[in-house]
């Protein structure tokens, strides 16, 4: 409970001033409405201004209450008659006010003066009187007077410049005067609180991320590629061999290529988007144009190589015309050639998915079937490092804003983000998924990623967060094979077992197409709102809630039984033992088996 | 074994044979001679292959022209036995001539064998180890980049910029048209001037001059000059304005304080490195010897002579001659020996004996103890013993005091606290009664509840009591033989009833007010005999009698039983009763942990507290008088009583506190629950401090607060993005690198495999490691 209550506060105490003398004040309608009743029939024809005669007969009546202590010379002028005229200065340094809107909110409230309109709904009249006023002195002639006495009489009336509150021209925004007093808004806080509220609630109204499905494969789609020049071109890989390439604005499969025997394992793209590489089960790497074949001839690769054993993977290098596959080993091709420049090994295993980094784009990275991730670096033609963790990581990506830091998706449900060069510990550990993650993409920003996994969902992770912002799933989406974020950071695709590709908004809420100024910043304040406030337990569950299918959210549940029961054995056997004896092994680094130099 | 003498002895032949040519041929370069050789043999190979075409006698045996161990149709070997290099050396040892293959000779003899290669894996190793500390190097230029992209309030992507590419204005104007009649007017008229169009703008000079300091580099370098040159003069300014400064007072304050400094610095330098604090001293020496062979410090002078004068009248200069002469004083004095040091330190201690003030020593005088703590305690027990009261608890704390046992020194205190702190806060609460009685109305009622809650306490603090004496009576029968226990016995049932009727005393108000007087009369009667009786008391060595009863006991009891063990008893101030053991080690202890503990009242403090507290929450009137609203105003009046009445809005009595029964708890009752679910409840990661995330809550950022830039300025979003606009991965050439101009791939075709020798030097060194 609240004491006082707000509205018995003493005016001392809160600085809002009391409606009654402001107004008055400011406005020549209430004062004269306050005033003597008996002018109320000759005050109709009259809008905005008070007639001398009016105001002269008020001001014998009961002069305009001020919070402001009059002046002497201005005092003893009411009613008084003959003695003063209009050559009183106007007491500019007396009624000095500042209206806000072309005032920094740094300056001292202490300047701005408590006799200001706080609102702008009393019309034109109270718009008008945020501007400067100036009393002066008018002398009333008898000829213009409407009582029609011929006494010379002084009246004093309010003028203002009219440069403040005229526009220059028609198209100029009307000024709406502000006071950004903070002692006059004493409820910015909980006002603000509701607005974030609100817009939290709002994005999970507006939260329809689902944009598309692209369907025409035969088969589960096994390997997704960005065209590198054209956002609305996605080449994918399906199950059967089948290359397709589609069209994300008319949403439609442009071109169908069988490309292999068997599975498509890779494909990617040249970095000038002129041609695509494709490996399959078949033991060939093929090289395809960009565009079809003229009418009538037929599909064929621009080269194939055959190779001895299956590649299970390709990256195209980011600058030059060389490109990596992977399978017993990672070969480095130059694309003139059929037999590899190179070839990196490091142990016996098959290799499933080779990267190059895109900013030092002589690095690679590559993740074996041994549970390892090994390093390479294509100059010097050597591998670099090689790192053990806990179950096989599936794929890696590396970070398009940051040259070192690169992204694994691992079986054991978590994803990894690395320093490549300290191995030994995660910079962070990502862990969400129920079922193992078999992809990984960043956003070109290099703020988030996107991860894929079996558990028929794909979840959005900001790099810093061990926790996903987002999840994503329909009733139809099977197990999600791959995933990339488009190259303008808005929108992801995801190809899954039930052989369609799905198109969905990286933001889940946001609007699409071009929002005019006014969206813009109603957003980006939302947007504000929703950071400032959202430690706040109301708004934080509205905005963390999320629908889930009832296998993963069981799932959720059964391993948080899981982990808990794993975490209180390890807190018994610590209790248990002799201190020390057993050692406090931090999350990021239980994963890691060993860092091979 | 035949054919094997006859083979020694056709090798001994063959190489005296060429102990015989060695000499003829050593001045030919080996090589040359060699050539020779071959040249011979291949001619005669040639001669024999044309002589074999013939077809009749195609495959014939090489002629020999050596001997040879074994003649063997595959065995060939033209060139003979195996040389060695001792062989050689036999003839090079004996001619003196031969110097230059003497020391050809000598070096092969000392180079020694290669070491094995080390294994494939570990070669591997090392290579991988090279390469990755190469590639860390190399990425590490991105640390920076990395680090302000975290950082920033605004990523703008795509990061590449396209820049409004400055072609410098010849260009612009040679592809350039004028079509308008405008334009046409002013190229006529810059035609006219005879502008520079196609010339270029800036010389070859300026331009060099351009490129040899980019803007920044300029601009930095300009900075650091200015900042150099204003931190000079603002020196030489400092230095000039102290130089000026004629107050002579300042000048001494500065040299007592370079004075200290060095002092401070000597000591310093002791502690670290006492050689160089030796030569100090030997520099302090010479000062000194300087000074007594100049006589600079003593009266002599010129200005000593003239303050000598002065210092008849003025102070100040003779403060300035004591200063001197004492300056000199120091300056000639002998430095101490360290055996005179302890020597003083006595003498400084007789000094300090002599500085305690005469107040001790007539304590001491009354007490007789030779403890000086233990007369502190005296002094201040009296002094408190003026000040109590209500002089009917002095006998009680007596009592505790008296029957305290070491072991069981810190409860006691602590009850002592207790009841002191009670008493006061009784007195306190009495003398506000007082004061309310004086009101007419509402008095009643807080008296009554002011009564209980004094009641209330009593009980509480009766109970500790109680409840410590309890424990500690059964320790003492656990622990002690059956006549201690035997006596302790009655003691505590004597002090029970003592403390059971306190709490009735003063159950009612007439007694309460009765005993308000009675303090006030006893506050001026009763101080002096407590005094006495306490002196009394403290002083239990001085009577014949008491010393005796000490001995029985002693007799009776071992010591140490008896420091663990002592029974409390109660003594009134009416009945003075038999003296008890005063032990001097026990009172010592006492007093050392009151006084470790004489800041921190604890319990006082929490009472404090808690009142405060409870102020705080209640209600407070509200007062809505308008000073100068409906009279007149001005600076000095005040509104009426009347108004001020009328306008005060009384504050509703709140429900009472939850903590109101609870002596020493306070509940806070500020806490909403209906706003708790609004609330944070923990302090959010970035933020260290609750403050700080309050400060970034209060602060609105909506437009209705905040002028239209500053608006904006908040609510920047934190990435930007164009939409349809490809984001590329970051580059070098955007943040200002200089990406490397080789491609990867013409560098890994240049080396497959192949280590320089950075890397070799790189790989040696690992491999001893």
């Amino acid at each position: 409970m609240q004491w006082p209550p707000p509205w018995r506060r003493s005016p001392l105490v809160s600085a809002t001033p009391p409606p009654g003398p402001t107004r008055g004040l400011l406005c020549p309608r209430r004062v004269s409405e306050a005033g003597d009743s008996s002018t109320e029939g000759a005050r109709t024809g009259h809008r905005h201004y008070v007639t001398p005669a009016e105001s002269a007969m008020e001001g014998r009546s009961q002069p305009l209450p001020s919070l402001r202590p009059a002046s002497p010379t201005n005092a003893p002028a009411h009613g008084r008659g003959s003695d003063c005229t209009a050559k009183e200065p106007p007491l500019a340094n007396v009624c000095r006010q500042n209206y806000g809107a072309a005032q920094d909110p740094v300056e001292p409230a202490g300047r701005r003066s408590a006799s200001h309109v706080t609102g702008s709904s009393l019309g034109k009249a109270e718009v008008a009187c945020g501007r400067r006023w100036r009393w002066a002195e008018l002398l009333a002639d008898t000829s213009w007077s409407p009582a029609g006495r011929a006494t010379e009489m002084k009246v004093k009336m309010l003028s203002r410049n009219p440069d403040n509150y005229v526009r220059e021209t028609k198209l100029d925004l009307q000024r709406v005067p502000r006071n950004y007093d903070p002692a006059l808004h004493p409820f910015e806080v909980p006002r603000e609180y509701i607005r974030a509220l609100n817009a939290t609630k709002l994005e999970r109204v507006f939260a329809k991320p689902f944009l598309a499905s692209l369907d025409g494969h035969r088969d589960g789609v096994n390997c997704l590629a960005k065209h590198p020049e054209k956002l609305a071109t996605v080449l994918s890989g399906a199950c059967d061999g089948e290359v397709r390439i589609w069209n994300l604005t008319q949403r439609n499969c442009i071109r169908t290529i069988q490309a292999h025997e068997g599975f498509v394992r890779g494909i990617c793209t040249r970095f000038c988007g002129t041609s695509f590489f494709t490996v399959g089960d078949d033991k060939t790497v093929k090289q395809w144009k960009m565009d079809g074949p003229g009418y009538g001839d037929e599909e064929e690769p621009l080269h194939t190589i055959l190779g001895k054993t299956v590649y299970t993977g390709i990256d195209h290098h980011w600058k030059e015309a060389v490109f990596a596959t992977c399978g017993q080993q990672v070969d480095i091709w130059d694309e003139q050639r059929t037999n590899p420049i190179c070839s990196m090994t490091w142990g016996f295993d098959s290799i499933s998915s080779v990267k190059f980094n895109p900013i030092e784009t002589f690095l690679l990275g590559s993740c074996a079937s041994d549970r390892n991730i090994v390093l390479y670096d294509m100059r010097q033609a050597t591998p670099l490092k090689k790192v053990i963790l806990d179950m096989r990581t599936n794929t890696i990506c590396w970070n398009p804003m940051e040259a070192f830091i690169f992204t694994a998706a691992n079986e054991d449900y978590n994803l990894y983000t690395f320093d490549m060069r300290a191995l030994d510990t995660p910079v962070m550990v990502h862990m969400d998924h129920v079922s193992a993650v078999l992809d990984v993409d960043y956003s070109p920003t290099g703020k988030e990623f996107v991860s894929a996994s079996f558990d028929k969902s794909i979840r959005i992770f900001p790099v810093d967060k061990s926790r996903s912002r987002e999840v994503y799933h329909t009733k139809r989406m099977q197990h999600v094979i791959c995933v990339k974020w488009t190259s303008d950071s808005k929108y992801i695709m995801c190809g899954s077992d039930e052989m369609n590709i799905r198109l969905w908004k990286a933001n889940a809420s946001e609007k699409l197409g071009v929002l005019t100024s006014r969206e813009k910043a109603a957003k980006d304040y939302n947007q504000k709102l929703k950071e400032k406030f959202q430690h706040y337990p109301h708004i934080k569950r509205i905005a963390r809630h999320r629908h889930l299918p009832k296998s993963i959210y069981s799932q959720i549940q059964e391993q948080r039984i899981m982990k808990e029961a794993r975490r209180r054995k390890e807190v018994n056997r610590i209790k248990h033992s002799k201190p020390g004896s057993v050692p406090l092994v931090s999350e990021k680094k239980k994963h890691v088996v060993a860092v091979v130099k | 074994m035949t054919a094997n003498r006859l083979a020694e002895s056709l090798l001994a032949l063959s190489q005296q044979e060429e102990l015989a040519d060695l000499p003829k041929d050593y001045l030919l370069s080996e090589s040359e001679d060699e050539g020779d050789n071959d040249g011979e043999r291949k001619h005669q190979k040639l001669l024999e292959a044309i002589s074999s075409l013939d077809g009749k006698n195609r495959r014939k045996l090489a002629e020999r022209s050596e001997a040879s161990l074994k003649v063997s149709e595959f065995n060939v070997s033209s060139e003979g036995e195996k040389l060695v290099l001792a062989d050689l050396l036999e003839p090079v040892k004996t001619s003196s001539s031969l110097a230059t293959v003497k020391k050809q000779l000598s070096r092969v003899k000392s180079k020694k064998t290669v070491e094995l290669p080390l294994n494939k894996e570990e070669i591997e190793r090392i290579h991988r180890e090279v390469a990755f500390n190469k590639t860390a190097q190399v990425l590490s230029k991105w640390d920076p980049v990395v680090l302000k992209n975290r950082q920033a309030e605004q990523l703008v992507f795509p990061l590449e910029k396209e820049e409004p590419a400055i072609a410098p204005i010849e260009h612009v104007l040679s592809g350039w048209k004028a079509r308008t009649p405008l334009e046409q007017e002013i190229f006529n008229l810059l035609h006219k001037n005879k502008q520079p169009v196609t010339d270029p703008l800036l010389t070859p000079v300026e331009k060099a001059s351009l490129r040899a300091m980019s803007l920044e580099e300029a601009k930095m370098r300009r900075a650091e000059l200015q900042r150099a040159r204003a931190l000079q003069s603002y020196y030489e300014a400092k230095a000039r304005r102290e130089k000026k400064i004629k107050s002579k007072k300042y000048h001494k304050v500065v040299k007592k304080g370079k004075a200290k400094k060095a002092l401070k610095e000597f000591e310093q330098l002791r502690k670290v490195n006492p050689a160089a604090a030796l030569e100090e001293l030997e520099k302090i020496e010479k000062a000194r010897m300087m000074e007594r062979m100049s006589l600079k410090h003593q009266n002599s002078g010129k200005w000593a002579k003239s303050k000598a004068i002065m210092a008849k009248y003025d102070l100040e200069a003779r403060q300035a001659m004591q200063e001197q002469l004492s300056k000199n004083k120091e300056l000639t004095q002998k430095l101490q020996v360290a055996s005179e040091s302890e020597e003083e330190e006595g003498g400084t201690e007789d000094v300090e004996e002599l500085l305690v003030p005469d107040v001790v020593n007539e304590v001491q005088m009354n007490a007789d103890g030779p403890n000086p703590w233990m007369l502190r305690s005296c002094t201040s027990d009296t002094k408190e013993a003026a000040t109590q009261e209500d002089p009917e608890q002095l006998p009680e704390l007596e009592a505790h005091g008296v029957s305290e046992s070491e072991g069981e020194e810190r409860p006691v205190a602590e009850e002592e606290i207790l009841l002191r702190e009670f008493e006061e806060r009784r007195s306190l609460r009495k003398r506000s009664e007082l004061s309310q009685d004086a009101e007419p109305a509402g008095s009643q009622e807080t008296k009554d509840s002011g009564s209980q809650e004094v009641l209330s306490e009593l009980r509480v603090l009766s109970q500790k009591l109680k409840e410590n004496h309890q424990s500690r009576k059964q320790k003492a029968s656990s622990e002690g033989t059956i006549p201690q226990v035997q006596r302790e016995e009655p003691a505590p049932e004597e002090e029970e009833p003592l403390l059971l009727q306190r709490p009735e005393r003063v159950q009612t108000l007439e007694e309460l007010e009765e005993l308000g007087k009675e303090e006030c009369f006893q506050n001026k009667e009763l101080p002096r005999p407590v005094l006495e009786g306490q002196q009394s008391e403290r002083t239990p060595n001085n009577r014949p009698d008491a010393p005796k009863e000490k001995k029985k006991k002693e007799q009776m009891i071992d010591l140490q039983n008896l420091l663990t063990t002592q029974s409390p008893s109660v003594k009134s101030l009416a009945v003075p009763t038999i003296e008890e053991l005063e032990d001097e080690e026990e009172r010592n202890h006492r007093q050392m942990i009151k006084e470790a503990f004489a800041g921190d009242d604890v319990i006082r403090d929490f009472l404090k507290e808690k009142r405060e507290a409870v102020e705080a929450s209640k209600p407070k009137d509200v007062d809505l008088t308008l000073p100068g609203w409906g009279e007149w105003g001005g600076v000095g009046l005040k509104p009426s009583a009347k108004k001020r009445r009328r306008f005060l809005i009384k504050a509703p009595e709140g429900p009472p506190r939850k903590d109101k029964n609870l002596p020493n708890v306070i509940i806070n009752e500020k806490r909403n629950i209906h706003a708790a679910a609004h609330q944070v409840r923990v302090l959010p990661y970035p933020f260290t401090h609750h403050w700080q995330f309050e400060r970034t809550i209060q602060t609105p950022i909506g437009s209705t607060w905040n002028t239209q830039r500053a608006f904006q300025k908040l609510t920047t979003p934190k990435v930007v993005t164009k939409p349809g606009h490809i984001i590329n991965p970051i580059k070098a050439e955007d943040v200002g690198y200089r990406s490397s101009s080789r491609s990867d791939l013409s560098v890994i075709q240049r080396n497959p495999k192949r280590i320089t020798t950075r890397h070799k030097k790189q790989l040696k060194k690992c491999s001893v490691d």
